[in-house]
């Protein structure tokens, strides 16, 4: 188990180091393909020769590719000097260097956003797994009535409206018509209620979306497992219904939907882009959005990064879940 | 008895018993009019092809049809004085798996796969002994594992259904369905999926448990081999219906229905060549949507001709087979007892 874990870890990192290494060859390699220069793209492009030449010397514009990408690499684990003649600028670890356009260092500006984007994933995801699981079970313990019926239409819809649409509508209603208070994200440690408040309506937007295919999924499996020879015998003990569905339906019905949720929870962690543009918060996904529309490279492999290290830890724990979960992972 | 008491029933008496199924293509008439009992100590060997209504019965036995099902279940099963038909689903789910068990078709897929075998089987002890705990009903669980022939039971207790092989499988299966030692057991073809050496390993385990606990076995098959073995009783299915019933002593010697010939001349033997052993019944078992009219088996009889149209048009009811036969066997064909017994002598009996 512990050489398995060991083995995973490294792989873990191996896979950052080549996504970081893709990341960074696309975005730097890519304005040198289209003939613009990234000095130009922070100083401006009335900036007289000289400044520019400056920039490009002081951020490394001049090196080959693999030099700059050792050098990124170098700032994110031991932070890096940028030197131009006598103007040096530190940039402590881990360095992601600076916004083309505020010239803010774009480490702290995403740590910063990150609480946004944590807060509005893991308060959603509450939500879904508890609303999609339930109304999934009891779909599927009342299959083929209304009840079901009408469940799965609603989770057809959500699963087919765009988040902009189900956004704005979720906006007019609760914020223009019934006076709920405008999104916005107070931190949880300044004040929970407002926090909450604040978050409630970006969660139900977001939670909607999932819960439907958490729903369809949950129902599925249950199904599936209500239908197994084990589930018969099960009852065959005479153990009562809500034992047979409880433990033993339940167990193998949500063991798949581990995999789905942390892959899901883990892409959401990158940004919840959508979501956030409709509700003008200001997490990972409103700077990745803002980073494309103003060709801030920096920012746009910072949002990359952290979003691609979330997926990477996501998988890396479900694998391991899993195993705990499924005995027969764990010692097949 | 003082004279003028009425009879005792049977320990386990089946009247009429009737499971239909509603469908999208129409009602499955899984299994029709069946009727038979059976006494404490005794076996009863059901025999049949796939899809001839076995499963179906022992699992209405149990009163599995209740929960979830598009089954309707009509007759009577009187087991040691209750009526379990009209019975509540309490009363019903508590004889379950209690007073009495059943070992599944395919072990494998009847364990759960992610609770131990060990917590499986306590489980099913606890279920029906609320008050004991853990520790004793751990004790009771590795008592019975060591009971059916699993070496080192208490290692073994912490391992999955996958880590078994089939053999130990479904030694636990059989571990888990006595663990209350129930007094009548159904073991629905419980070797199919098993080796031949390991099939006689179980069959014997199942004998001497029987032996031991002195339970009345229902043995579902369609191994004739295995019933000519364990049984007392035997009762042939075809089409969800009981075609002929017997001992299986008079069963064996002197069959009576045509379908029961195709069974015995399908039978393995070993004095034969392996081309020659197997000769399955020609034809397709019935639609059970779509009876054919009259004897369900006129599709495949080589004799349905012989009766006039009577093969075709009335439906054979199971009565007394006659002349040259034991008493209470019965056979559900419209050959006259004599034309049978010299069908049966002539044409079948040489082939054997
Ligand atoms: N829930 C159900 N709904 C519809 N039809 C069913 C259902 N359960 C069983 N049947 C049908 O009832 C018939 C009898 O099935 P059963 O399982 O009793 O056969 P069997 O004699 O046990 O066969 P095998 O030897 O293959 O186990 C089959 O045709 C089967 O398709
Ligand atoms: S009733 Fe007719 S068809 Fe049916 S078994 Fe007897 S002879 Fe054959
Ligand atoms: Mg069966």
């Amino acid at each position: 188990m512990l050489a398995y874990l060991i083995r995973r870890l490294i792989n873990a990192v191996l896979t950052l180091i080549v996504v970081t290494f893709v990341t960074f060859c696309v975005f730097f390699l890519v304005p040198k393909a289209t003939g613009s220069d990234p000095a130009l793209l922070y100083v401006g492009k009335q900036a007289d020769p000289a400044a520019i030449a400056g920039i490009r010397e002081k951020f490394g514009f001049n090196d080959p590719v693999i030099v700059q990408y050792g050098k990124f690499l170098k700032g994110l684990v031991f932070g890096r000097d940028y030197v131009s003649g006598a103007d040096i600028t530190h940039c402590s670890a881990p360095c992601l260097g600076y916004s083309f356009k505020t010239s803010q260092e774009v480490w702290p500006l995403l740590i910063d956003a990150l609480p946004v984007t944590v807060s509005l994933a893991i308060g959603a995801a509450v939500l879904w797994v508890l609303m999609g699981v339930s109304f999934g079970v009891i779909s599927a313990l009342r299959r083929g009535t209304i009840w079901d019926r009408s469940v799965m239409t609603v989770a057809l819809a959500g699963v087919s409206l765009p988040i902009y649409f189900t956004g704005l509508l979720s906006l007019s209603i609760f914020v223009y018509w019934l006076g709920f208070p405008n999104p916005s994200f107070t931190p949880f440690f300044d004040n929970p209620w407002h926090w909450f408040t604040g978050l409630i309506l970006p969660w139900i937007t977001l939670a909607f979306l999932f819960a439907a295919t958490y729903a369809r999924l949950t129902r599925a499996n249950m199904l599936e497992t209500l239908g197994e020879d084990y589930i018969r015998t099960a009852r065959a003990k005479g153990l009562r219904e809500r034992a047979v569905i409880g433990k033993h339906g339940l167990r193998s019905g949500l063991t798949p939907l581990v995999t789905v949720f942390g892959l899901d929870l883990g892409a959401l962690l990158g940004g919840a882009v959508l979501t956030e543009a409709v509700y003008n918060l200001r997490g990972l996904g409103y700077y990745a959005l803002n980073g494309i529309r103003q060709s801030d490279l920096p920012v746009i492999l910072g949002v990359t990064l952290f979003a691609a290290t979330f997926i990477v830890i996501a998988n890396l724990i479900v694998d391991l879940l899993y195993g705990v979960i499924d005995p027969r992972v764990r010692l097949g | 008895m003082s004279i003028g008491a009425p009879t005792p029933r049977p320990f386990l008496e089946v009247k009429d018993l009737t499971v239909r199924f509603e469908t999208d293509d129409g009602i499955v008439q899984a299994v029709t009019g069946s009727t038979f009992s059976l006494e404490k100590g005794k076996t009863l060997g059901i025999v049949g092809e796939s899809g001839s209504g076995k499963s179906v019965t022992s699992l209405a036995l149990l009163g599995l049809h209740r929960t979830r099902s598009n089954a309707k279940v009509a007759g009577e099963i009187w087991f040691d004085d209750d009526e379990l038909v009209t019975a509540t689903d309490e009363k019903v789910r508590l004889l379950r798996g209690g007073k009495m068990s059943m070992i599944f078709q395919d072990p494998l897929s009847a364990m759960h796969p992610y609770f131990t075998v060990g917590s499986q089987i306590v489980e099913a002890y606890r279920v029906h002994h609320p008050g004991v705990t853990k520790k004793v009903a751990r004790e009771r669980a590795i008592d019975m594992l060591a009971r059916v022939g699993i070496p080192q039971p208490d290692r073994r207790f912490h391992d999955y259904a996958h880590q078994f092989s089939g053999g130990m499988r479904q030694r636990a299966m059989i571990a888990m369905a006595l663990v209350n030692d129930p007094a009548l057991l159904i073991a629905d073809e419980p070797t199919t999926a098993l080796d031949v050496t390991v099939q006689a390993q179980i069959l014997d385990l199942i004998r001497d448990l029987q032996e031991e606990f002195g339970s009345a076995v229902i043995m579902i098959t369609h191994d004739l081999g295995v019933v000519a073995e364990l049984a007392d009783d035997v009762l042939v299915m075809y089409g969800g219906k009981v075609v002929e019933k017997g001992s299986a002593l008079d069963v064996f010697r002197t069959p009576q229905h045509p379908y029961t010939w195709g069974l015995l001349g399908s039978m393995p033997r070993l004095d034969r060549d392996v081309r020659e052993r197997l000769i399955p019944v020609k034809g397709s078992p019935p639609s059970l949507i779509n009876l054919p009219d009259g004897c369900a088996f006129n599709p495949r009889c080589p004799y349905a001709g012989r009766n006039g149209n009577r093969s075709f048009t009335d439906v054979p009811v199971l009565r007394e087979a006659g002349v040259g036969t034991g008493a209470g066997h019965l056979v559900a064909c419209h050959l006259p007892a004599e034309d049978r017994k010299t069908i049966f002598q002539q044409d079948v009996l040489p082939n054997l």
